[in-house]
Formats: structure tokens, sequence, C-alpha cells
């Protein structure tokens, strides 16, 4: 690399790093923590007896699953304000990215419960909790530490999603190297560039996996 | 010693219940005194296991009536409320083949659970309870360990003492010693009968015959969801008057 270019790489440094904190890491923050919520929901309704819940919720998660994110991204931004709902950019991807995780999780979410023992249940019931303390208290906690590994694969698949909002006009990391890309006309560094802070994000994401994952097992026999 | 004298504290009458078309229990009729042990033996797939979940409300029988004490009374004939059967369930408490401990717990919170949960009981007075239990079973001192690090027979007596701690009128046993291996067997033997000389009241699905004969007041023998025979324990098992009953005794005691 020749003396402009390191020039380049660092000057530019500056504004991808801010476009990452201010945009991709909030971003998929955000996303993230909604779409537990709503994958946890979706979850207990695939489990339910009520079979108009059931069904409700295997459209959901087949309608998610079987659509370009991209997709669901511009339905919400471009293809709501026809109905009249105009979703500011940054909502508009938190709604679209929250959704898309959730219908992915909900089935993670969804295999770790039964992958609880039914004894677990049968000896909550015993003690005497009602089905939803036995849920919270008991089957949830020894679900989440099944869970951790792929939560975090959609966790890091998120991260990069969350580049598709540059083109609904959200600043995130990959639209400021765009920017500078376009000024400098140098698209190899640029692009490079981002991809490297994605990939340290990444990096940073595994490990901590690894310290939940340490966490979550302190009660498992080695 | 012998609670033939004391109050009738569980009655079951007519106590029906299938799995689609299998009929599990043809009609199950029952008392247990105050402070009586009954054995229940039978073979596997008699309805024994059934019928203990029955009286706790892990299963809804289909017919029948169930009594506890004065204050109970469940009738099967149409289907009880949710509110009877947690009722019914606060009643007694189970300890299972399997301990099906809290594996994310600590032995401690294991036994504290119910009462501080589910009871409302001060978390302060249920801990000291809990360790004053665990104390007698002497496990006190691995109240912090989870239960992966205890040993079969350690994680049976603390499920026992997680069955005593919410201080239930009814103990019941669902074959507790099956998956033991079998010099570990001992301990939890040695622990039921002590809690059975304590005064609990206890309805225990077994295999072990010995304990049957020396701790239980009375043994049931169910075969195909009825009670073939019920008697005084040493009757039962050492003079049979059922053929069904004398076959199942000789097997078990005669294997080969």
């Amino acid at each position: 690399m020749s003396p402009d270019d390191w020039h380049l790489a660092l000057g530019s440094l500056g504004p991808i790093a801010a476009g990452a904190i201010r945009g991709t890491i909030p971003l998929a923050l955000f996303s993230f923590a909604g779409g537990m919520a709503i994958a946890v929901l979706v979850a207990l309704m695939r489990l339910s007896r009520h079979r108009a819940l059931v069904a409700v919720a295997r459209v959901y998660v087949s309608v998610i699953r079987g659509t370009p994110l991209l997709v669901q991204l511009f339905v919400v931004f471009y293809g709501l304000p026809s109905l009249g709902l105009v979703i500011d950019p940054w909502p508009s991807a938190i709604v679209a990215f929250s959704l898309n995780v959730g219908g992915y999780a909900s089935e993670v979410v969804r295999a770790a419960i039964l992958s609880v023992p039914k004894g677990q249940w049968e000896a909550a019931y015993v003690i005497g909790m009602a089905r939803r303390t036995a849920l919270r208290r008991i089957i949830l906690p020894q679900a989440a530490r099944v869970s951790v590994p792929p939560l975090s694969n959609t966790f890091i698949a998120l991260v990069k999603d969350t580049s598709l909002a540059s083109l609904i006009l959200v600043t995130e990391l990959f639209r400021e190297a765009q920017k500078v890309a376009a000024f400098s006309q140098e698209f190899m560094l640029l692009y490079l560039e981002a991809a490297i802070v994605y990939w340290v994000i990444c990096l940073a994401l595994s490990t901590g996996q690894s310290a939940i994952e340490r966490r979550l097992e302190r009660y498992v026999a080695h | 010693m012998s609670p033939t004298e004391s109050p009738v504290l569980l009655r079951v009458a007519g106590l029906r219940k299938s799995f689609g078309a299998h009929q599990v229990l043809e009609s199950v009729d029952l008392t247990v005194r105050t402070g009586e042990v009954l054995a229940v033996i039978g073979s596997s797939g008699s309805g024994k296991t059934t019928l203990l979940r029955c009286l706790n409300g892990l299963e809804v029988a289909d017919a029948g009536v169930v009594e506890v004490g004065d204050s109970l009374r469940v009738d099967f004939a149409t289907r009880p409320p949710r509110r009877r059967l947690d009722a019914l369930r606060d009643r007694s408490a189970m300890v299972f083949q399997h301990d099906n401990l809290f594996p994310h717990k600590t032995v401690l919170e294991n036994v504290t659970e119910g009462p501080v949960v589910v009871q409302r009981r001060p978390a302060a007075e249920a801990r000291a309870d809990a360790l004053r239990l665990l104390e007698r079973v002497g496990l006190a001192d691995r109240a912090g360990a989870y239960p992966s690090q205890l040993s079969g027979g350690q994680q049976q007596r603390v499920g026992i003492v997680r069955a005593l701690a919410l201080r239930p009128q009814i103990l019941l046993f669902d074959e507790p010693t099956s998956a033991l291996d079998p010099e570990l067997v001992g301990d939890v033997l040695t622990l039921m009968r002590d809690l059975a000389e304590d005064g609990w009241t206890m309805v225990v699905v077994t295999h072990e015959l010995p304990f049957a004969r020396e701790v239980a007041h009375h043994v049931a023998f169910v075969d195909e969801g009825t009670i073939v025979e019920y008697g005084r324990a040493r009757d039962v098992l050492t003079e049979p008057r059922n053929e069904r009953t004398r076959r199942f005794i000789r097997r078990l005691l005669h294997p080969l």
C-alpha cells in the first residue's frame, strides 16, 4: 500500500467506526432484543394447545423464512407509506430486523424448550408451580443454555445483515464506507476496510458467546 | 406403632383412567390412614404408577373420587376445575424414580424453591428449614453444590428433602430406588424407613419387597388396573392368597 492508501485507510477509519458505533451496533442490539421478545412469544404460541395460535405462529415463521430480508425491509420502508403509514429509516430498520430475527429465533427457542426433559415440568408441578411459573423459573433457564450457540449464529448474521439498512438511508458502517469510496474512488480499499471492521465486531461477539456459555454451563458436570 | 386406629387421611373410590383405548386403571378403591405406609406393588404396566400420579393430579382420572382428610373431596365424574386439582396437588409431594432435581439450581435452591416461590414462606425461614432437613440426611455440607456434582443416592435424598420441605400431608414415592446403583439403594431406603417412623403418611410404589415387609403397614398388589390383593404387609408378602400375587412375589424373590 502506498502512503496515500495508508492515509486514506486511517482517515476513513473514523467515519466507519462512527458508523459502527452509532449505526450498526445499536441497530443490531435493539433489533435482537425486539426479535427475542417476538421469538419467545411465537415459540410459546407454537407450543400452545390453541390451534389458532399455532396456525398464526406457523404462518408467521413461514413468511419470514420464505421471503428475502431485503424485501421485508423495503415493504416496511417503501411499501407501508402507500398505506398511509410512514416510518422513519431507523425505526423501519428495527421493525424489519426484529420481525426477521423473531421468525428464525422462535424455532431455536421452541426446540430449546422441547429439549428440557418432561420430568422437569412434572417436578415443577409437584412443588406447586403453575405452568407460567414453571416456564419462567425452571424451563426457560435450562432452555437458554441450549439455545446460546444457535442464537449467537442468529445475532452474528444480524450484525452483518444490518448493512442492508444502508439501502433505506440509515447511516451505518457500510454506508459510511460507501460515501468515502464514492468520493475517493478507492473501492477495494474501503470495502475491505468495512469487511475487516465487521469481522472484528463478530470476533468480539464470538468471545462474548464463549463467556456466556461458560457461565450457563457452570452447573453441568464435566 | 401401627396406625390402625388413626383417622383416614386418603380415601380413593372407583378411580378409573384410560389412555386412548387402553384402560390403565379399572376401578381402584383405597384407604390410607394418617401415619400409615402403604406399599403398592405389581409388575410394570400394571397401572401402579398411574394410580400414584392420579393421587396428585399429574394425571387426571376419568372417574372416581379422591378425598384427603375431611376438607377436600375431588370427584372426577366431570373434569375438575384447575383449582380443585391444585388443591389436591398441594396435599401431597411426590418423589420420582429419577430425582428430577432442577439442574440449574443448587441443592439448597432446589429445596427452597417450592416453599419460597410457591408457598410464599419467608426466605430465611425456608432456608433454615431446608438446611435442617439436609443436615438430617447428611447433606448439609453439599447445600451449595449443583445436582450434577452429587451421586445418584445423594440426588435422590435431596429429592426426598425437596418433597419434605413442602410440608405435605402425604408423601408419594414412585419407585424411588429403581434407577439407583444397587449399593446406593440402602441409604435411600433407610431414610424412607426413618420418615415412616417419624409418622409420615406414605404411599410407596416399589419393587423392594424387604422394604415393603419391614416398613409398610399395608401392601396393595395391583394387576391389570385393579387392586387384586390388599392386606397387612406381612400377610400379603408371606402368605399371598391370590394366585397372581403369589406368582409375582415368587418371580421377584427367585428371578432365575
